[in-house]
């Protein structure tokens, strides 16, 4: 009795302190929300979704019968390519500190994350699991370069493909994902001298204050660049312009673009990286903008074409769904509504008179909807952003409000963000496509291109008849 | 005994059949073809990019038939096939020298 006295105060002292150090502990270092991290999972699921089969089936309903396989297979090797890139060192130089353009070394191959590793959101003393972040943002890396696909699609070596891919995902990919998202987190933003601080280890376009949601710069207008030059590069299919290179199954573009359309919550209110009201929001814009943009392309080629068709109203969606991935997360839905009805015209004017005017044979228009899409958002997200027009503005992690707003100050950061991509992502792909030419070769011969893709690269065909 | 073949509009493929079939035709052969005529190609618009689609499908229907039934035969076609607009398709009639039902081995009329 005498021993278990003195031994009842010393459990109970240690249990305490235990107790008290544990609720320390927790108040200095957050600890995921299990709502959080469940909502990203199934976000990198739907992104993951977008790709596979969701891009696959749009590009691959628009190519000839002929190429329908080898469309499949390259987005197909295309994601899982950049995957083990991203494993290896894509994560790394993408989101670890180094300079402005490209992050460092410090997490190649993942090294020293573990189960309890976490990544900052957009809120003060919130995280998630840093493996959701990685694979949540490995699903983005890898749709970007699939999207390049649909421009040289019928007529590019398959293994100039993936030689092409994995430069350009190394050298434009990488580093724009770093210029525009890596930051500290908002919790380095702790006050005036700590903002500038942390404001001097972020991404070059991060600091020029470029706002990017989801990817407009990094995902669709870099991507886009890098088709258009392609079709420059790899030069135009046998017999364009003369014999009919019609779609051969607009049903599996209708599926695919619907496809795309569901997975890209993911995409959009993942970005959010936390299941909030903005994550809602972001869902509603991606609703309303592509909604308006189906109908607003249908209406205008309607108008001038004569007839409303499946096509227009599929891609009419992607330029919807394209236009608003910047602004998502920063505008209302009056703003997504103006983006979504001013995609689906002005896109439709990038696969038709723009199209001509550039000469180009890029076969999926990439650059006709991502391309001019992609910009479009990106400059209307300046202007819907401002809280005068019913956007959110940006929020000030210093003063812990939402910061006075100009719109030219915005609109001149966002052509930053713009021009920058549209340099960059031109300049690699100009050289890395020259590369691979000098090395492989970048298209297949005249009579394997007649031939068609599936039998001639890959030793199949998709159809039995 | 006379060999038929009409080239028809798809969709008109299901009136041809029941007006056959009313007119005591045993059997037709049917095949998806394609081809053009004075109707030409038609245009179809894929976002920018127009295209001259030059051969339109069109339904190949095949009978034979006994000589006596070859007016009321070809009445029957172009009665169910008609639309009046360019397209509607042709009948070609072919004197016909020999059938064998392969399951029996007859020959002549008695095979049709």
């Amino acid at each position: 009795m005498k021993k278990t006295i003195p031994f009842l105060c010393a459990m109970l002292f240690v249990v305490l302190f235990v107790n008290f150090a544990g609720t320390a502990f927790a108040a200095d270092v957050p600890v995921p929300d299990k709502g959080d991290t469940a909502w990203m999972i199934v976000a990198t699921l739907l992104v993951a979704l977008m790709t596979i089969p969701g891009l696959a089936l749009f590009y691959g309903g628009l190519v000839r019968t002929k190429n329908m396989l080898s469309v499949l297979m390259q987005v197909f090797t295309v994601f899982s390519l950049c995957m083990v890139l991203w494993v290896v060192y894509g994560y790394s130089l993408a989101f670890t500190e180094g300079n402005a353009f490209f992050g460092g070394f410090s997490k190649i191959l993942l090294s020293g994350v573990t189960v309890d590793s976490v990544a900052a959101t957009f809120s003060k003393g919130v995280v998630i699991p840093e493996f959701v972040y990685i694979f949540f943002q490995a699903t983005f890396a890898a749709i970007t370069p699939a999207l390049i696909l649909g421009a040289f699609a019928e007529r590019m070596k398959f293994s100039a493909v993936l030689a092409f891919i994995t430069l350009w995902f190394t050298f434009a990919y990488l580093p724009m994902a770093h210029m525009v998202w890596f930051w500290a987190g908002p919790d380095a933003y702790t006050d005036a001298d700590a903002a500038t601080k942390a404001g001097a280890i972020a991404g070059f376009l991060f600091q020029k204050g470029a706002i990017d949601f989801a990817g407009g710069t990094v995902v669709h207008i870099n991507a886009a660049i890098a088709g258009l030059i392609g079709a420059f590069m790899v030069g135009k299919r046998v017999g364009y312009g003369r014999e009919s290179m019609a779609p051969h199954s607009l049903t599996m573009t209708m599926i695919g673009a619907s496809l795309l359309w569901v997975g890209w919550f993911g995409f959009n209110a993942g970005s959010n990286l936390e299941a909030t009201g903005l994550a809602a929001l972001a869902f509603g814009n991606t609703m309303t903008a592509t909604a308006a943009a189906a109908l607003s392309w249908m209406f205008t080629e309607w108008v001038l074409k004569g007839k409303p068709s499946m096509l227009g109203a599929a891609s009419g969606a992607v330029a919807g769904l394209v236009a608003i991935t910047p602004a998502c997360g920063w505008v209302g839905i009056g703003g997504a509504l103006v983006i979504g009805l001013a995609a689906g015209v002005v896109c439709l004017w990038g696969v038709n008179g723009l199209k001509r005017l550039l000469g180009a044979d890029d076969a999926l228009d990439v650059f006709g909807v991502h391309g001019v899409g992609g910009i479009l958002g990106a400059l209307l997200t300046g202007i819907f952003a401002n809280p005068d027009l019913g956007g959110g503005g940006v929020y000030d992690y210093v003063a812990n409000q939402v910061a006075d707003y100009s719109t030219s100050a915005q609109m001149i950061s966002q052509l930053w963000g713009v021009g920058t991509t549209v340099i960059w992502s031109g300049l690699v792909s100009i050289i890395a496509y020259k590369l691979v030419d000098m090395v492989i070769g970048l298209r297949v011969s005249e009579d394997e291109e007649r031939e068609g893709l599936d039998t001639t690269s890959h030793g199949e065909s998709a159809y039995k008849y | 005994m006379k060999f038929v073949t009409a080239i028809i509009k798809p969709y008109k493929l299901n009136e041809v059949r029941e007006a056959l079939t009313s007119i005591g035709v045993q059997g037709v052969t049917v095949t998806e073809v394609k081809g053009f005529g004075r109707q030409k190609g038609h245009t179809e618009i894929y976002r920018g990019a127009e295209y001259v689609i030059e051969f339109l499908p069109k339904i190949k229907i095949e009978a034979a038939i006994p000589s006596d039934l070859l007016e009321q035969v070809v009445a029957a076609i172009k009665k169910a096939a008609q639309t009046g607009q360019i397209g509607d398709g042709k009948i070609f009639v072919f004197d016909l020298e020999q059938v064998m039902r392969i399951r029996t081995g007859e020959t002549g009329s008695d095979a049709i």
